[in-house]
C-alpha cells in the first residue's frame, strides 16, 4: 500500500464534501473580518491609551485579533475531517480499503493539515495587511523585527489548532461530542485559566495560549512568560502530537 | 478462499462469534446462515480486520487481511448498508476507493455501469434509495475485480427487481470462479443463491455443507393421503407395518412414506384414492429446527441464565406448558 495513493484518495476524500468549503471560508472570512474591525477600533481608542500602553502597542498582534473566533472554525474543519468518517459509517469501508490505521490516519491527517497551512498562510498574510491598513499610521511593516516570524507563525497556528481537533476527533470518535468539548475549552476556559492570575502560571501552558505567543512582535510591560515565540510553538506542537498519538492509539486498539 | 480457524469474539462477557473454523471455497455462492444477531456482520467485519479477533485466526488466500496488498484487488466487500459519506458523490467515492487501491479511474465508470448507476455518479448519495445505495456499495466491492466477494444481507429490503439482480449478480460471479460469500437470515433467499452452506447460530457453527446434502439430510418428507374408504385402507396399511398420522381434514400422512409403495398397496386391495402426494417439508423449517437446537442448547449449558429470568428452562423457550395450568 503505497502513502502516495492513499494521499490522493484523501486529497479526493477532503475536496468532494461541503463541509471543507465552508469550514475553511469561514475561518478565512471571520479571522481577517474580525481583525480588521478590531484594528480600526484600536486605532480609535490609541490617543486614550496611558504610557503603558502605548509601549505595549501591538499592531501586528492586534490585526490578528480575529483569530479568536475564526480559530473555532479552523477547530470544525479539523473536528469534522476526521469524524465524519464515523458518524457516517464511511469509517468501514475506508479502512477496508486501507488497513493499515497509521497509513490512513496520517494521511488524512497530513492532506487536511497541508490544506489548513495553505488557508492559514493566506488568511494570516491577507489578516496582516488588511488590519495594518485599517491601523493608518499605527501601522506595522512586514520588515520591522519579528513581524514577517510573526505572520507565518499565525499560519502555523491555525494549522496546529487544527491538527489538535483532528487527534482529540480520532480519540473521541463523535463530532457533536468532539465540538461540544473543544469550543468551549478554547471560546472560555482556556481564555480564562491564561488570564485569570491564580491559573495563569499552568493556564500559559495550554496549546493556544503557548502557541499564540508567536503572533506577537511587542512584549507586553510585566510580562514574565518563561518561553519565547518559538517556546511557545513548540508547546503547542507537543499538544499536538500528543493528541495524534492518542487518536491514533484508539484507532489501533478499537474495532470500527 | 477464505479461511477461518478457531475465530472468536467476546464482548465482555457476551460471545458473539465463537470458534468458527470453516473455508470458503472458490467457484461457488456459499450462504452464510443464522438468525439476527448470530454474529454474522462480526464475523465478516473481522475478516475485512474491521473487529480485532479475541482468539483465533482469520486469512485470505493465506494472508491477514491487512497484509494484503491493495486488498480492494483481492477482496471485496459490501458491508451493512450506508457505509458512506452521504454529501459525496456516488463518483467520488467510488473514485477515493480506486485512488486508494491503485486502481484506475476508468473502472469508476466501469462498475458505475455495471449497477446501473451512471446518471446519478454526480448526486449526492444521501439522496438515493435503499436500492441504490446497495448498489452503491456493490460498486464499491467489484472495484477491484477481487476474486473473492463478500457481502452481508444484500437483499435486505430490496423491491423484487433488486434482489433478482443481486441472485444473478452473485451466480455470475461464482460461475467467473469467483468466491462469493453472502449472509443472510432467510433459508428460502439461500436455497436460491448458495451451493454450499455455513450456518451459524450464538456464534458457534452449526452447519458447513453442500446445499444438496443439507436439503437431503433436513428435508423430512412424507405422503399424504386422502381416501373415501379410511377404515379399509388403515386396515391394509396397518397390515403392511405401515405407520400412519391424522392429518386433519380427513387425510393421513405416512411418515419418509414412499407413494409408490402405498399407491401399489391400495390398487391391490381396490381402494379408491382422493390423493396421494409427496410432502417436502420447508427449508425454512428445517434451518429454524438447526438454529433452535443450538437455542436450547446454549439455554441448558447456562442454568445461570434460567434462574435470572426466573423461569424454568423449558418455559424459556416455550416448549412448557406448566403455566397455563397456574
Amino acid at each position: 500500500m503505497a502513502a502516495t495513493q492513499v494521499i490522493r484518495s484523501e486529497w479526493t476524500k477532503i475536496r468532494s464534501v461541503a463541509s471543507t468549503l465552508w469550514t475553511l471560508s469561514l475561518a478565512v472570512v471571520v479571522t481577517i473580518a474580525l481583525g480588521m474591525l478590531i484594528s480600526a477600533l484600536s486605532k480609535n481608542e490609541f490617543d486614550n491609551l496611558d504610557e503603558a500602553g502605548r509601549l505595549s502597542f501591538d499592531p501586528t498582534f492586534i490585526s490578528f485579533a480575529g483569530m479568536s473566533l475564526g480559530q473555532l472554525a479552523m477547530i470544525v474543519f479539523g473536528v469534522l475531517v476526521v469524524s465524519n468518517e464515523y458518524s457516517t459509517g464511511m469509517i468501514r469501508t475506508s479502512l477496508a480499503a486501507v488497513p493499515q490505521r497509521a497509513t490512513f490516519l496520517f494521511s488524512k491527517i497530513a492532506v487536511a493539515a497541508l490544506l489548513a497551512l495553505v488557508v492559514g498562510l493566506a488568511t494570516s498574510f491577507a489578516a496582516f495587511f488588511l488590519g495594518q491598513a485599517m491601523l493608518g499610521d499605527l501601522r506595522a511593516d512586514l520588515g520591522d523585527p519579528g513581524v514577517l516570524r510573526a505572520v507565518i507563525g499565525g499560519g502555523l497556528y491555525m494549522t496546529l489548532i487544527a491538527m489538535f481537533s483532528m487527534g482529540v476527533a480520532a480519540m473521541l470518535r463523535s463530532p457533536m461530542l468532539s465540538l461540544g468539548i473543544l469550543m468551549p475549552f478554547f471560546f472560555l476556559i482556556s481564555n480564562i485559566l491564561g488570564n485569570v492570575s491564580a491559573t495563569k502560571k499552568v493556564g500559559q501552558y495550554l496549546p493556544d495560549q503557548a502557541g499564540s505567543k508567536i503572533m506577537q512582535v511587542v512584549t507586553p510591560i510585566d510580562d514574565d512568560t518563561p518561553y519565547g515565540p518559538w517556546g511557545g510553538l513548540g508547546i503547542m506542537a507537543l499538544w499536538v502530537i500528543a493528541a495524534l498519538v492518542g487518536g491514533y492509539v484508539t484507532l489501533k486498539r478499537r474495532d470500527a | 478462499m477464505i479461511e477461518l480457524a478457531g475465530l472468536t469474539k467476546r464482548y465482555g462477557e457476551k460471545v458473539a462469534v465463537n470458534h468458527l473454523t470453516f473455508t470458503v471455497r472458490p467457484g461457488v455462492v456459499t450462504g452464510f446462515l443464522g438468525p439476527n444477531g448470530a454474529g454474522k456482520s462480526t464475523t465478516m467485519r473481522m475478516i475485512l480486520g474491521l473487529d480485532h479477533p479475541t482468539a483465533g485466526d482469520v486469512r485470505i488466500d493465506g494472508k491477514h487481511y491487512d497484509q494484503l496488498k491493495d486488498p480492494m484487488k483481492y477482496i471485496g466487500a459490501l458491508l451493512e448498508a450506508k457505509a458512506w459519506h452521504g454529501g459525496r458523490s456516488a463518483f467520488n467515492h467510488l473514485l477515493c476507493l480506486a485512488q486508494a487501491n491503485g486502481i484506475p479511474k476508468q473502472r469508476v465508470h466501469e462498475v458505475l455501469d455495471t449497477v446501473g448507476l451512471t446518471a446519478v455518479a454526480r448526486k449526492k448519495a444521501k439522496g438515493f434509495s435503499l436500492g441504490m445505495g446497495q448498489r452503491l456499495g456493490i460498486a464499491g466491492a467489484l472495484l477491484g475485480d477481487p476474486r473473492i466477494l463478500m457481502f452481508d444481507e444484500p437483499v435486505n429490503g430490496l423491491d423484487p427487481e433488486g434482489i433478482h439482480w443481486i441472485r444473478n449478480l452473485m451466480k455470475t460471479l461464482a460461475a467467473q470462479g469467483r468466491t462469493v460469500f453472502v449472509s443472510s437470515h432467510l433459508m428460502s433467499e439461500m436455497a436460491l443463491t448458495a451451493e454450499h452452506l455455513v450456518v451459524i447460530g450464538q456464534g458457534r457453527l452449526l452447519a458447513d455443507t453442500s446445499m444438496a446434502d443439507f436439503i437431503a439430510q433436513n428435508s423430512r418428507s412424507s405422503v399424504r393421503i386422502r381416501t373415501p374408504q379410511r377404515e379399509r385402507l388403515l386396515d391394509v396399511l396397518h397390515g403392511a407395518g405401515i405407520t400412519v398420522v391424522e392429518a386433519g381434514s380427513g387425510a393421513f400422512e405416512v411418515d419418509g412414506g414412499k407413494p409408490e409403495r402405498i399407491g401399489e398397496l391400495a390398487a391391490q386391495h381396490q381402494i379408491v384414492l382422493h390423493e396421494l402426494s409427496t410432502q417436502q417439508a420447508s427449508l425454512e423449517e428445517a434451518f429454524m429446527r438447526l438454529t433452535a437446537e443450538s437455542v436450547e442448547y446454549h439455554a441448558h449449558s447456562d442454568p445461570a441464565a434460567e434462574r435470572q429470568l426466573g423461569v424454568p428452562p423449558d418455559e424459556v423457550w416455550g416448549r412448557g406448558n406448566g403455566w397455563r395450568k397456574g
